[in-house]
């Protein structure tokens, strides 16, 4: 097990470093001038020359490269002589769109983001989970056609439709919750939550209608095992047969598209932000994209990549806690 | 005290059939047995012929959406059919056990043989953990596991086949059950490792007086384990007897067949004389005799009548029953001619 960890931590950051540059050159691939977009409304060509020396443009690319993963590590500055512009160890590029340090914005938006996937993860896990086991247990009764015919319009729906019909009723017409202001939960936790609620209930509802299938499906197939025959022949109850021996068997696959579905909303969950106004890590990248706020770009694809890489170890990890077979040697 | 021969399982007119999208699927029909303290009935049949279906109706396994039982079951005293499902599911593992065909899938893949014994024992009785593992050990120990205390914390698939059946057996037992139904235990199993479960179960029943229902397709496991035998045909009983009459005096066509397609090692014959035929659809039951359309000597019988009319459960000879329309002359005939039986 322990030289299994290892030896996947230092894949990891094998495949993060292939990552950075990837990434690194998606940002040179670009069909604009990086040091052009650092220069304001009255640019002139001697200004945009001074500017791509001060930011280290005119080196060979892979200097770049290094100088920009040396900053991560240990920071670097911008510019030179009375116009210098810090940025500080992690540091991921200064945004001269935003007058700021890139790191600084993601410090910023991160926590809003994992604030939405936590809380709507849980929701979607929660109801899911049980309303598929609930489907599977009443299999080919009115239960089960029930639960799947809700799960499947659920599924069917697109994330900006249950949000803008949520946020329509609850909010404009029965005013039953204040328009969505973000605040962090320190500051006002009513606020807080009153602002969450409905961004957590639309994301839930699409991913809670796919768990539902998917932990359905599981159950139906693990129930008939043969395993599952003993474990009656036991003698054991029903619901710890359900419980304990198939839904235990049926865990590995619902574990697997729950690490990396949060993963992939941990990186920014785009559209909820926007419909509900939270600052999160997806308006970020959206604006950045918009506004060709390259070192942004970067630094939130990274960001998300890095998610996603991270929860497949923690997934695979899993996999050998559920099931003895599979050995990590 | 328990008399040795006191009936511990009756069944009676016990019916199974499924709802299928084809059809009702009658895959038991009117099948009555009993099986006394300590003793062992063999069901012997083909695949598809109801014998572990009638099984698992006894034991209560079958999901009642699906299914249809009627009949009855009385285990003890206390009739099983209609019952209060929870009070069937508290004999279930405690007075009834089973033991499956493929140990490996009927274990647990994820929890260790420890737990799933320990589970075994302490959902009837009231028992701590370290007694538990105690009991688990002992019991391992007596079905001839080697190495107990390590075995315990060791998975299913760290185990062969043999020792997987083992387990099964050692779960089966651990409760003490006065009723063992075997479904197949030797069928997945290796030749040698077959006759040594086999040998195990025979000692386990010696020792702890346990009446088995041994459900097989195999001649040879019945002559070893069986004193009494039925023999299943299409969802019915077609012959019942004691276990030397099944191989001394059959008296059933499909008997007959079962019987000619065994090895014999001093028989000079380079093949086997299978059973024409396929087993019977068991959504359109043919009308008469369920193994006329497959039985060599339907015409010595007069008007036809093994396809029109289903024979009833006959005696012959005390306790031997067969279903068949054949006089027991015909039938004396034909075993004769035929060298059907071996000569006593």
């Amino acid at each position: 097990m322990f030289p299994y960890i290892i030896r996947r931590l230092g894949l990891m950051v094998v495949m993060l470093t292939l990552l950075s540059i990837v990434t690194f050159l998606l940002f040179n691939a670009v069909p604009t001038d990086p040091a052009l977009l650092t220069c304001g409304k009255s640019c002139t060509p001697q200004i945009v020359a001074a500017n791509r020396i001060r930011l280290g443009l005119d080196q060979p690319l892979y200097v770049q490269y290094i100088d920009w993963v040396k900053a991560i590590f240990v920071g670097r500055t911008y510019g030179s002589g009375t116009q210098t512009f810090p940025c500080h160890a992690p540091c991921l590029g200064y945004s001269f769109r935003n007058g700021e340090e890139v790191t600084v914005m993601i410090k910023a938006a991160l926590p809003i983001t994992i604030y939405l996937a936590i809380g709507a993860f849980i929701l979607w896990m929660v109801f899911g989970i049980l309303s598929g086991i609930y489907a599977a247990k009443h299999h080919t009764e009115w239960q089960d056609r029930v639960i799947m015919g809700v799960a499947l319009v659920g599924y069917s729906l697109p994330v900006f439709f249950i949000g803008l019909v949520l946020l329509i009723f609850v909010v404009v017409r029965l005013h039953l919750l204040p328009y969505p202001d973000y605040i962090a939960p320190q500051t006002n936790p009513v606020q807080f939550l009153q602002t969450m609620i409905l961004p957590w209930i639309s994301l839930a509802i699409l991913y809670a209608a796919y768990y539902t299938r998917l932990t359905r499906s599981q159950m139906l197939e693990t129930l008939s095992e043969d395993y599952i025959r003993t474990a009656r022949a036991k003698g054991l109850p029903e619901s710890v047969v359900i419980r304990k021996h198939g839904f235990r068997a049926g865990l590995t696959p619902i574990v697997t598209s729950a690490g990396l579905d949060l993963a992939g909303l941990l990186g920014g969950a785009v559209i909820t932000e926007f419909i509900f106004s939270l600052p999160g890590l997806g308006r970020l990248s959206i604006s950045a994209v918009t506004e060709y706020d390259l070192p942004t770009i970067t630094a939130t694809v990274l960001v998300a990549a890095t998610f996603v890489i991270v929860a497949n170890l923690i997934v695979d990890m899993l996999y050998a806690a559920i099931d003895p077979r599979v050995r990590l040697s | 005290m328990t008399q040795k021969n006191e009936v511990l399982l009756s069944v009676r007119n016990l019916s199974v059939s499924f709802t299928t999208e084809d059809g009702e699927v009658n895959a038991v029909s009117n099948v009555s047995y009993e099986v006394r303290r300590g003793q062992t009935l063999a069901i012997v049949g083909e695949s598809g012929s109801g014998k572990s279906v009638s099984s698992l109706a006894v034991m209560g396994l079958l999901s009642g959406n699906t299914s249809h039982i009627s009949g009855e079951v009385e285990f003890d005293g206390q009739q099983l059919i209609g019952a209060d499902p929870e009070d069937v599911r508290k004999l279930r593992g405690n007075r009834i056990a089973m033991i499956f065909q493929d140990p490996l899938s009927a274990l647990h893949p994820y929890y260790k043989i420890g737990d799933q014994l320990i589970e075994a024992v302490q959902i009837h009785n009231k028992i701590s953990d370290s007694d538990a593992r105690k009991r688990a050990a002992e019991m391992l120990d007596r079905v001839g596991i080697p190495a107990v205390e390590q075995r315990l914390d060791e998975y299913p698939h760290q185990l062969s086949g043999g020792m997987r059946q083992r387990v099964m057996i050692a779960m089966a037992l651990i409760n003490d059950p006065e009723l063992l139904i075997a479904d197949e235990p030797t069928t997945a199993l290796d030749v040698t490792v077959q006759a040594q479960i086999l040998d195990l179960l025979r000692d386990l029943q010696k020792e702890f007086g346990t009446a088995i229902v041994l459900i097989t397709h195999d001649l040879g496991v019945v002559a070893d384990l069986a004193d009494d035998v039925m023999v299943m045909y299409g969802g019915s009983a077609v012959e019942q007897a004691p276990v030397r009459e099944i191989f001394y005096q059959p008296q059933m066509p499909y008997t007959w067949g079962l019987l000619a397609s065994i090895p014999q090692v001093h028989v000079n014959s380079t093949r086997l004389d299978p059973i024409p035929g396929n087993p019977p659809s068991l959504i359109n039951m043919p009308a008469g005799c369920v193994f006329a359309p497959r039985c060599t000597y339907k015409d010595q019988v007069p008007n036809n009548l093994c396809e029109t009319t289903k024979p009833d459960l006959e005696g012959t000879s005390e306790g031997h029953f067969a279903r068949c329309h054949l006089s027991s002359t015909q039938r004396d005939a034909i075993r004769v001619a035929n060298n059907i039986g071996r000569s006593s």
